[in-house]
């Protein structure tokens, strides 16, 4: 598994580091700034600890950077884990999910696309308006395509695909309207496509038909699935969408999203974690952040 | 390779020089649009008539240069074309007012957004309009110096040569200022970017062996051909 971050000022491929990784720690003064634990890490704050327990504090967690560097998670920026291509979305692919929605059974998966300006990387903060009545979170696993790919045979499918994230795909409700959903002011806003922190090999996830998917907001578990209930699942996705686009190398399908979507609000800390992928860390903020 | 890989190479004359690839256009953002819809807007599935601006995405493997051959492809006898003017960001636009919209665009070109025919706008697949070769733009990024009034522009389409439609951008909902002021609430664009304004009035139906050419006034022309897919 690998990350891309920014950190002293380039953009790196960086790595977990193993407490037994040899080499040395790299830590430009700033670093030792008190308070600067409690600033960016929100999530520091008491009763936080639930969300982020099983990775361990932010403060502890290292990573290796391409260049042998060792840094403190803390001090870098996470970007999405790889260079993205197109973001293609489904709606409504978990039965529960869409029972949850009022949906009935579809007979063509529900597919919209996503620019580049949604994106956002772990540990990054997206705005809820103020006045909106629904935000939630969508906890999705994100397939990444590596080899190009026309007309794929379903039995062929998984070569294309080079590995897998997680992925938390934001909607605001309150904007849906009726036409071309979903529309763009719901699902397209400005770092409401978080995905990370890790992007894990094809090869490292033994069976991606069989991943337990959780959420926790503020620490408190609210939505859980498995991407066994998916309704069209990855093999027929890739099939699917081939059969009409060319599917080129980071190009991602964002595979929906099951039941258990609730409303966050400004300070929330949303963690949305798929099992050997990670957990993907997002502070929802207010206005005045953005200066509105 | 995608159909439109080569056309990311196209480079232009100012600022940010070449597109970025992604590209957004404006859907019923002509008053003939919803009007053909008649009471329809009101009832469901849609229930009211838009209030933000209905957009959508065209991804990378849709776009092509002028001169593209668009496919057809196999069971569908005919495609639609909306014709579009694009405007090309020249700066990060987020939040901009409409007073000052305009300074953030750097040109202007044309966008043939093509589509398979379909019935239903609540929902409708991405199939029907994401295939590769269905957004072909050109011929060249003219400046916004000069263009006068992104929203006096003459559009006129022609297949093999014969007049089709002749329309305005004067005749949009949201005229080009409105749009990127709407949009980029929103949604931030980046440089290099394409928004289209929407097609200026009703898809052109298009059959395989023939040519489409989409004039617009300053812009200049954006030929296509179509063939069926097996062709």
């Amino acid at each position: 598994m690998h990350a891309r971050v920014a950190y002293a000022g380039a953009i790196h491929h960086a790595t977990p580091a193993r407490e037994e990784t040899p080499g040395r720690e790299h830590a430009p003064g700033r670093e030792e700034a008190p308070g600067r634990e409690g600033a960016p890490g929100r999530e520091g704050a008491p009763g936080r600890e639930g969300a982020l327990g099983r990775e361990g504090a932010l403060g502890r967690e290292r990573l290796r950077l391409a260049d042998g560097r060792i840094v403190a998670a803390a001090d870098v920026v996470w970007l999405p884990p790889f260079q993205v291509g197109t973001v293609i979305a489904l709606g409504l692919n978990y039965a529960d999910h869409a029972k949850e929605l009022a949906f009935q059974q579809q007979e063509e998966p529900l597919v919209f696309l996503k620019g580049p300006g949604t994106l956002l990387g772990h540990r990054g903060e997206t705005r809820r308006p103020a006045g909106v009545k629904f935000m939630h979170y969508e906890c999705e696993l994100a397939v990444i395509i590596g080899r190009s790919g026309k007309q794929v045979a379903r039995s062929h499918a998984l070569q294309h695909v080079a590995g897998y994230c997680v992925a938390n795909d934001y909607a605001i409700r309150d904007y849906l309207e009726n036409w071309y959903r979903p529309n763009l002011r719901v699902k397209n806003r400005d770092g409401g496509t978080v995905l990370g922190p890790w992007f894990v090999d094809a090869d490292d996830v033994a069976d991606p038909a069989q991943l337990e998917l959780r959420t926790f907001v503020n620490g408190t578990l609210t939505q859980q699935g498995n991407t066994r209930d998916l309704i069209f699942d990855i093999p027929f996705l890739i099939e699917y969408l081939s059969s009409f686009m060319t599917l080129g190398p980071g190009d991602v399908i964002l595979t929906g999203t099951p039941h258990g979507v609730v409303n966050v609000m400004p300070g929330d800390v949303v963690a949305c974690e798929i099992d050997g992928l990670g957990r993907l860390i997002n502070t929802i903020v207010a206005d005045d952040e953005f200066g509105r | 390779m995608p159909a439109g890989a080569d056309f990311f190479s196209m480079p232009f004359d100012v600022a940010p020089y070449t597109l970025s690839g992604t590209v957004y256009g404006a859907l019923l953002n002509h008053r003939s649009a919803l009007a053909a819809l008649g009471d329809a807007v009101h009832l469901p599935p849609y229930g009211a008539p838009p209030k933000a601006p209905v957009l959508r995405i065209k991804p990378r493997n849709t776009l092509a240069g002028a001169g593209s051959v668009v496919r057809i492809p196999a069971g569908t006898p005919e495609l639609e074309v909306g014709a579009c003017v694009g405007m090309v960001i020249g700066h990060t636009a987020c939040r901009v007012a409409e007073t000052r919209a305009m300074d953030f665009v750097a040109g202007y070109l044309i966008v043939a957004d093509v589509s398979i025919p379909h019935e239903s706008l609540h929902r409708p697949s991405i199939r029907f309009n994401a295939r590769d070769g269905f957004c072909p733009l050109g011929p060249a990024v003219t400046a916004r110096a000069d263009i006068a009034n992104p929203d006096a522009l003459t559009v006129g389409i022609y297949l093999d040569g014969n007049w089709v439609q002749t329309a305005s951008t004067a005749d949009l909902i949201r005229p080009a200022a409105r749009l990127l002021a709407d949009v980029t609430e929103f949604m931030t664009l980046s440089p290099g970017d394409v928004l289209a304004l929407g097609a200026t009035g009703p898809a052109t139906r298009v059959r395989s062996g023939q040519m489409l050419r989409i004039e617009i006034g300053g812009l200049g022309s954006l030929s296509n051909s179509f063939m069926d897919a097996a062709a």
